[in-house]
């Protein structure tokens, strides 16, 4: 239990810094939205998956 | 100036009564239910526990909801789905001859029972023996059974076929262009194509590729939003359907590898170095290599599986808290937070759906790669 509880605040940072790098990106450069925001979606399902992979494991 | 100053002050005050007003009727339902009995308390967590259970998983006949009568029967409301098993011959029955799990069903002398959402063989009486780790020691006969996610799936196969029959006549009747629904469609067919097929596969090999890419899209969306739908279906969290899209994103990706694709696995360094030199590396990179064919499409069915999984439970769970508090603010609450998960899940439902294209678009771009190869062989 307290291993899933790691894990989720392991993917949370994680996907937190994508999520914020991707807004800086942006801000950067606003015409790459698009391909920004694929890149950061792919990025953190990546993360996610592995998130939801060690919580099944570990329940 | 003083007027709406005046009426902001008002609002404040009525919001602050309203929310004190609630916060009241809380702790008052909740002293009560401090003096009753706590095991019904317990008891009631089960029960809800067990609910949020039983709707994950499949089940043998079509139910929308039960509920108990004056004389202390379940009803049910929905249809018996046919049973079909294999059991030296094919047995073929309506599950409405189970009365979801309560009675034994005779089928040619045979008698089957429900335990754990699985049928096993047993005697007159239904009786099920466990060993020590409580696994059924009865005999399971192969089970081939119409369930409610089979016609789920049948359902979203003809919703499809039909969809994109008419999107596909429509361009033949028109002239060229979509009519009806297929307006609808029509612009994400063209994204896949080309926002997801294109730039991952390549302009040349794309084509071969989006049917499947097309199919598994749509499938995984429409599933997704069916399970959203009161009729409690849950078909893409259920780790045997979503096995099987991995397992053919896995067959189409190894089985339309070519030559680069699998010397990348096997020989990744190329001619960047002496054959003795790469011995020592390639103990270590081989294995990983071949170890990522695997994870790549394990990856997929876990994350299509666990964020459907996961997406029910905490739908489910939500509106199970509101026979926990039982109390003017719970229910409201509770209501309102399903609604907004309802609509995070429709993000999620097309959010998934996308990932699941995206990263078997990204898979068969690996596996059909070329170019790579022969650019370093001009270099040298």
């Amino acid at each position: 239990m307290v291993g899933a509880g790691l894990v989720v605040i392991g993917v949370g940072i994680g996907i937190g810094k994508i999520g914020g790098s991707a807004m800086d990106a942006i801000a950067r450069q606003p015409e790459a939205y698009g391909k920004i925001q694929t890149a950061m979606l792919i990025a953190a399902a990546l993360i996610e998956g592995i998130g939801f992979a060690a919580l099944f494991a570990v329940s | 100036m003083s007027r709406t100053t005046t009426l902001i002050l008002l609002k404040k005050k009525s919001l602050f009564l309203i929310a004190l007003l609630f916060a009241g009727g809380l702790f008052a339902k909740e002293n009560e239910q401090n003096q009753e009995n706590l095991s019904a308390k317990e008891i009631q967590k089960k029960e809800i526990k067990e609910y949020i259970m039983h709707h994950l998983q499949d089940s043998y006949d079509f139910s929308l909801f039960s509920y108990t009568n004056e004389a202390g029967e379940h009803v049910y409301f929905g249809a018996p789905l046919p049973i079909i098993l294999w059991d030296n011959g094919l047995k073929i029955f309506s599950s409405s001859k189970l009365h979801h799990g309560e009675t034994v069903a005779e089928v040619e002398g045979n008698h089957y029972a429900i335990s754990h959402n699985k049928i096993y063989k047993t005697d007159a009486s239904g009786t099920i023996t466990y060993d020590e780790e409580h696994h059924a020691t009865n005999i399971a006969p192969l089970d081939f059974s119409i369930t409610k996610g089979v016609v789920s799936i049948m359902f979203t196969f003809l919703l499809m076929f039909f969809l994109f029959k008419n999107l596909a006549d429509s361009y033949a009747k028109n002239g060229g262009i979509a009519s009806g629904a297929g307006r609808f469609f029509e612009p994400i067919v063209l994204y896949i194509r080309d926002d997801i097929a294109i730039p991952n596969i390549g302009e040349k090999k794309y084509r071969k590729y989006m049917s499947f890419l097309l199919t598994v899209f749509f499938f995984v969306w429409f599933l997704n939003m069916l399970g959203l739908t009161p009729l409690g279906i849950n078909v893409t969290g259920n780790i045997a359907v979503t096995l099987c899209l991995a397992l053919i994103t896995f067959l189409l990706t190894n089985l339309t590898g070519t030559k680069d694709y699998w010397l990348h696995i096997f020989d990744p360094l190329g001619s960047t170095m002496k054959w003795y030199a790469k011995i020592p590396l390639y103990i270590i990179l081989i294995p990983i290599e071949v170890l990522g064919i695997f994870i790549k499409p394990f990856s997929l069915l876990i994350r299509l599986y666990a964020n459907m999984q996961a997406g029910h439970i905490v739908l489910m769970s939500l509106i199970g808290l509101m026979f926990i508090f039982k109390s003017w603010l719970g229910s409201p609450m509770s209501f309102g937070l399903a609604f907004a998960i309802s609509l995070i899940e429709v993000l999620v439902a097309l959010l998934q759906a996308y990932i699941f294209t995206m990263l078997s678009a990204l898979y068969f771009g690996f596996a059909s790669e070329e170019h790579e190869h022969h650019n370093e062989m001009e270099a040298h």
